[in-house]
């Protein structure tokens, strides 16, 4: 089948979209295998490869992240680019495909974005502070099975960027809720709930990522579908944090 | 309680928005409420207006409502210009979800505030009012929507509080930390703008008169 693609290049502070028309692919083919058949042919007539993200390839690891066609990762709902097939576009079609674009995400190379800002905000409290010591007994702590159902719902997050990617605000709200909901239900996440919640946000804030407004456009472009609620979650844990427990 | 360290993050900005819409809501409901008065003649308005100024609760309402607008601005404001700031620029992009309220709410909220401006000068100062007798409020809503274009303002004012208070009340229940149903908006929204609408078109259409 036969695509144009316009890719976003960039090297230096601005970039360009660029058309590159592809007409030996396959429908079979995954998003990112057409971009590395153009890259070989980039590469084989001497042209600058187009960089990209990956690494798994199975929709797991959050590496790839691209606007395709103005859509986070593509058309597909909870679909990463890895996994978007071409069968999904039609032949002889147009597909724009830029970097995630929002201001705590600059662009490194082409399609390639820093998005170091995620770990910052996890650094922030994403974590549990415990002598790991060995592994406890896998029921030594009792777990509610809806506690452990939203706090896998929210650890399927693969902090991917999609949710900052789609927000009309260039919020990170999505992955900040998702990061402390699964922890923020469990038992073991229960000693640094609210001062959790209180570091991860006010990190996020001082990256400049902007406010939720709550528009909702981050859940579908998720791949792994992180709901609204988790967002509600982290503002109840937030304003708990600065009212009540200021201390924490 | 740490106010300002509240205040000071995107989420404690959306509460404050959160708790002066409500209220401003609230008010919104009374004020709906009290326009249907009309419906039972002239006198019935015209006292529960008086009836309002003599307990004293026009001007103790007055003051809590600029309080709670001027603090929906300024959070609103500051939210703005720091999304305008932190989001991306695509050459392409696709809306997938957000709802026409929900992308609609800060031009929308000008759009209110102004109409606020020009209702204020209508009906309460009296200025703008074709009749503009202070204390006959039936005369001067009868003299208002006899005209295409006032009743046409208030249409389109209404509307976008409608559309505001549709994604405002799901929106401010989701930041103060409770995910309740859309249907919950739609329908404080549509009771709003019924009650609200009523009274121009049965005065245009000489129901009330």
């Amino acid at each position: 089948m036969k695509l144009t693609l316009r890719i976003w290049r960039q090297s230096s502070a601005t970039g360009r979209l660029v058309d590159y028309v592809l007409d030996d692919l396959s429908p079979d083919m995954s998003f990112l295998e057409a971009l590395d058949v153009l890259n070989e042919r980039l590469i084989t007539s001497g042209q600058e490869p187009v960089a990209f993200d990956h690494d798994c390839r199975e929709g797991i690891c959050g590496m790839c992240g691209l606007m395709i066609n103005g859509m986070a990762h593509g058309p597909e709902k909870a679909t990463t680019a890895c996994q978007l097939h071409l069968r999904h576009f039609r032949d002889g079609d147009v597909v724009t495909v830029e970097p995630w674009r929002a201001e705590p995400f600059p662009v490194v190379r082409d399609l390639v974005v820093d998005r170091s800002a995620f770990d910052r905000i996890v650094a922030a409290g994403g974590y549990i502070s415990v002598p790991a010591g060995s592994a406890p007994d896998a029921h030594a702590t009792p777990v509610p099975k809806p506690d452990a159902d939203t706090a896998f719902e929210a650890a399927a997050c693969i902090g991917c960027g999609a949710c900052v990617a789609a927000c009309p605000n260039g919020s990170g709200m999505l992955f900040t809720a998702a990061k402390a909901t699964h922890l923020g239900v469990l038992p073991q996440g229960q000693p640094e709930r609210y001062s959790r919640a209180r570091d991860m946000v006010a990190e996020h804030d001082a990256l400049g990522f902007g406010g939720c407004t709550n528009t909702g456009e981050c859940t579908p472009a998720c791949p792994k579908g992180i709901p609204l609620t988790t967002i509600a979650r982290l503002n109840a844990d937030l304003l708990r944090a600065h009212t009540t427990r200021s201390d924490r | 309680m740490d106010t300002i360290g509240l205040y000071h993050t995107t989420i404690g900005k959306k509460a404050v928005m959160a708790v002066t819409g409500v209220a401003l809501l609230l008010y919104v409901v009374a004020h709906m409420a009290g326009n249907l008065t009309i419906f039972s003649g002239a006198d019935a308005i015209n006292d529960y207006g008086r009836w309002l100024r003599e307990i004293g609760a026009v001007w103790p309402t007055r003051v809590v409502l600029l309080v709670c607008i001027a603090l929906h601005f300024v959070a609103a404001y500051q939210l703005t210009a720091r999304a305008r700031k932190a989001k991306g620029r695509y050459e392409h992009r696709r809306r997938v979800q957000g709802s026409y309220a929900a992308r609609t709410m800060r031009w929308g909220g000008v759009i209110l505030a102004l109409f606020v401006v020009y209702h204020l000068l209508d009906l309460t100062v009296g200025w703008l009012n074709p009749n503009g007798v202070p204390g006959d409020i039936h005369a001067n809503v009868v003299a208002d929507f006899q005209h295409w274009y006032v009743v046409l303002a208030y249409t389109v004012a209404v509307l976008a509080l409608g559309f505001h208070i549709r994604h405002g009340v799901w929106s401010a229940t989701q930041t103060l930390g409770v995910t309740t149903s859309r249907v919950i908006g739609l329908g404080v929204a549509v009771v709003v703008c019924a009650g609200f609408l009523s009274v121009p078109f049965a005065v245009f259409t000489g129901l009330v008169s």
